[in-house]
């Protein structure tokens, strides 16, 4: 029993990054229906920014957390001007080479500039509570509340706010919104910055977690939200934090109970059942087709 | 063979057209590059090294020729093609290294790369089933899953050598077989593009619903395209196993099958010139920037970036060269209308 | 014996009945038209005869054997063809490949022989080939044969559009809304069109029109839909001051 609420935080804290990833991914395809396979790399930039700052800068967490977010924010913003923005009416599988193209470039030049594995310092004290047989650590806290808070802040700006409205306003038509005085590069911008920074907020809390970083870590984790996006639904934003939780629930649970080689292979047959049974994820809707 | 009525008038360009169009020209053309594939094998006065680019070279043309019949002409984005691939080459190694008796391997060596085709195909039947039900994006995810799948699975498996791999390959792999296989792949795919159920293919690309209603058997064609297609993939594992003598699993993943999208969407999609073009650049490139070290790996992305910018549909876009068209429908279209102008009248 | 013949068709979508016991018989060569309002359930008609949807309820006939639960492609074996409101061609194929991909029912060689080009392969792609050409021919586009479906002006897009579906050699023909974006002369020549297609290819027609110059100068006998249901049918004549017509296509206070 107790070994199952154990579990259940590990999954949480897994989860959460997970879901933090996939929010960036369905984010920017919300709005311009173009996968980012570049976004699972942002966030592996997210913990190598984090090293930087934490070794070269000495810098406390807090600091350290919203530097890296914001450069990795503003990175996704250049990247999107200087790569996708020229092909935004291109048809789609130019965009997505590009992404894969892009990613590919920043997992080799961080390997050019660090060929060796990093070691995040710690900084933050992490406390391990302990009653009975059960353990939670401080770190675990920190990273479940911290990702629910950006997750909530996410959600009221999408929903409250004017840029949010626009940003749903722009995933309906894109043609219309210009004309109602919305500039939609700003609002584009606005998009991959937060959805960017989400990403990099999770490389971050990720490299607390398991501190030790490499250049390719990002190639798995971001495939593997990707997938989360898209059995949320993709262009959802609860569906993305719904697929976060279910696969890091699913790693974690077997992981638990099965020989850890096991877990991609389990992980993935489910995934890929629950998309047979449910073609367009849990909370998407198939797009009425006209005949 | 069809010969045009009024060969006198035939300019240069028609009198090549028709000898490119005949089988017994190209029939020659294959043994005359055969034989000097065995040639140079044989009497080695092909540098080692430029052989082995050149194997590489076919292998990588099989692989991007296949994958295009799925992410070009039908328009899907499978990105599961090293599975078939990895499929493919543990076969063929299993066969070789535990099951064929050591000395006829050289001979039984084709049997191996078929079976691994084999192996291959079959699995690439389970892929399309569920290509009935989901397009685009939710596709993707399905041949995604199917590629983790079978590295994870292998990597499971201690028969084959789980995560560290099979190794005791013979170099079976020589330049006159990658040709021979090369050769094959292509034309085969290419005849299949040339026939209905090529045709069936793009009209599911272009519109998935009308081409139902026009009598097209939308289940047979994406059960045929993904079957011919993990055919090859399989083919193209097995000389690889070949070649290098050693597998693992991880050679198989995700990065492999980027790797292979990448050439498909380089050399330009729904083209098979294309694809023969994306393989030859992109494995010699890598070649040819490996004293950058690291930072070829830097380099080349970039390139590619560049190039979708500037060039979205690849170099040969849903271009195809007249030397792949069957000069059968030329030549019937030109019959049809040498008929309709001497009997203007006659109707169907 | 009717042609085609539709009991008590019901089909619904998340609660919405789009259609609602619908019944209809259709005898050889005749021509019968379908109108209503826009959202009536028209087209869905047309969607369950072909088997785009599969109907909730109700049978449809074809020479008295059942089409529903069949594949589209199964039911376009056997005889029925159809166009699209909105033109649905293969943009970036040929006009040429577009009339061949139509005859893929046909075809008599397997896969096997496709992918070597052996044995029936050349003679059957031959003759699909002049069979093209000559439907083509008739309907005066074998001059573009080559050229792109998405490169032919509005007018011989919509001409296209029924060639190929006469490709299929069908017993029944499906037209929706073909007289879509023509102005008032084009569609005197659409009825000439449609008259002599009935006669060269001896099809029997069902079409959905809006325009009424076009239904009433071609169709035998009307259906009218409105909220997916039959609200009359019978000749043109009954059906022009029939109140309820009226007051489905233009309100309550016109039909009084």
């Amino acid at each position: 029993m107790v070994y199952i609420f154990q579990q259940s935080l590990n999954a949480l804290q897994l989860g959460s990054i997970y879901a933090l990833i996939a929010l960036g991914y369905t984010m920017v395809y919300g709005i311009l229906t173009m996968i980012n396979f570049a976004h699972g790399d942002l966030f592996m930039v997210g913990a190598f920014f984090c090293f930087l700052i934490a070794v070269y800068l000495h810098l406390s967490f807090v600091p350290t957390l919203l530097l890296s977010m914001l450069g990795v924010a503003f990175l996704g913003i250049v990247i999107e001007r200087l790569a996708y923005k020229p092909l935004r009416n291109a048809p789609r599988v130019s965009a997505i080479i590009t992404a894969l193209g892009v990613g590919l470039f920043l997992e080799n030049f961080t390997l050019a500039l660090s060929p060796y594995p990093k070691h995040i310092p710690q900084l933050l004290e992490n406390i391990t509570w302990t009653i009975g047989s059960f353990s939670i650590s401080s770190l675990q806290i920190l990273i479940i509340v911290l990702s629910l808070v950006l997750m909530l802040i996410l959600d009221f700006i999408v929903q409250k706010t004017k840029a949010g409205m626009a940003m749903r306003a722009i995933s309906w038509d894109k043609t219309i919104v210009p004309l109602m005085g919305v500039s939609v590069n700003k609002i584009i911008s606005l998009t991959f910055a937060i959805g960017t920074g989400l990403g990099g907020a999770a490389g971050v809390m990720y490299g607390l977690a398991y501190p030790v970083i490499d250049p390719y870590m990002g190639i798995m984790v971001g495939w593997k939200a990707f997938i989360c996006a898209v059995v949320g639904g993709i262009g959802n934003i609860r569906g993305a934090m719904i697929g976060g939780f279910i696969l890091g629930g699913v790693e974690i649970l077997v992981a638990a109970f099965l020989p850890s080689t096991y877990r991609d292979v389990v992980a993935f047959t489910l995934l890929l059942v629950l998309l047979i049974v449910r073609p367009y994820g849990i909370l998407g809707k198939p797009q009425p087709q006209k005949v | 063979m069809s010969k045009l009525p009024n060969a006198s008038h035939s300019s240069l360009i028609e009198r090549w057209h028709m000898l490119t169009g005949s089988r017994l020209f190209w029939a020659i053309v294959m043994i005359a590059g055969l034989a000097f594939c065995m040639a140079a094998s044989t009497y080695e006065f092909l540098d080692l090294y430029l052989q082995l680019i050149l194997i590489y070279v076919g292998i990588n043309i099989i692989l991007t020729v296949s994958l295009n019949l799925i992410n070009g002409y039908m328009g899907e984005f499978s990105v599961g093609h090293a599975g078939f691939m990895a499929v493919g080459a543990y076969v063929a190694s299993l066969l070789t290294v535990h099951v064929f008796p050591p000395g006829a391997q050289n001979l039984l060596f084709p049997l191996a790369i078929l079976a691994g085709g084999i192996g291959a195909a079959l699995v690439g039947f389970l892929v399309a089933i569920p290509s009935f039900k989901t397009r685009g994006d939710y596709l993707a995810i399905v041949t995604l899953a199917f590629c983790m799948i079978v590295k994870s699975v292998l990597e499971n498996i201690d028969a084959v050598g789980g995560p560290r791999g099979l190794l005791g390959m013979e170099k079976l792999t020589t330049l006159p077989w990658v040709f021979f296989w090369t050769a094959l792949s292509v034309w085969v795919i290419r005849n299949l593009v040339y026939s209905n159920f090529g045709r069936g293919v793009l009209s599911i690309r272009e519109d998935e619903i009308a081409s139902d209603l026009m009598s097209v058997n939308t289940r047979q064609v994406k059960i045929i395209a993904f079957v011919v297609s993990s055919f090859f993939a399989g083919i193209a594992g097995g000389l690889f196993a070949h070649a290098l003598q050693f597998i693992n699993p991880r050679m198989f993943d995700i990065l492999k099958s980027t790797d292979i999208l990448i050439m498909v969407y380089l050399g330009g999609i729904a083209s098979i010139a294309g694809s023969i073009i994306g393989a030859v650049i992109y494995t010699i490139l890598l070649e040819v920037l490996r004293p950058l070290g690291v930072w070829r790996m830097v380099l080349m992305p970039l390139m590619l970036v560049l190039l979708m910018i500037y060039r979205p549909r690849g170099i040969m876009g849903l271009k195809e060269i007249r030397l792949f068209m069957p000069l059968r429908d030329l030549v019937t279209e030109k019959l049809w209308r040498q008929k309709k102008k001497e009997a203007p009248d006659a109707s169907a | 014996m009717p042609l085609l013949e539709i009991q008590k068709l019901t089909h619904r979508f998340a609660g919405l009945c789009a259609v609602s016991d619908f019944n209809f018989a259709i005898e050889p060569q005749e021509l019968v038209g379908i109108i209503g309002p826009n959202g009536a359930g028209k087209t869905t008609v047309f969607n369950l005869i072909t088997g785009v949807y599969r109907a909730s309820e109700g049978s449809i006939k074809l020479d008295d054997q059942e089409l529903v639960g069949l594949t589209p492609h199964a039911i376009t074996k056997r005889g029925i063809a159809r166009t699209f409101q909105n033109i649905r061609l293969f943009k970036e194929l040929s006009v040429l490949d577009n009339v061949r991909i139509a005859h893929y029912g046909q075809i008599a060689y397997t896969p096997t022989e496709a992918l070597l080009h052996i044995g029936r392969f050349r003679a059957e792609e031959k003759r699909i080939t002049n069979q093209a050409l000559d439907l083509l021919s008739i309907f005066k586009l074998d001059e573009m044969a080559s050229e792109k479906a998405k490169n032919l002006p509005y007018g011989l897009q919509r001409r296209l559009e029924i060639a190929r579906a006469l490709a299929t050699k069908p017993r029944l023909l499906l037209l929706d809304e073909p007289a879509a974006g023509m102005n008032p002369n084009e569609i005197i020549q659409l009825m000439e069109f449609i008259g002599w297609i009935r006669k060269t290819f001896s099809v029997t027609i069902i079409l959905i029109e809006h325009q009424m110059r076009l239904v009433m100068g071609i169709c035998e006998r009307l259906v009218v839909l409105d909220f997916g249901a039959t609200i009359a049918q019978g000749l043109c004549s009954e059906i022009q001051n029939n109140p309820k017509v009226l007051e489905a296509y233009l309100g309550v206070e016109v039909a009084q």
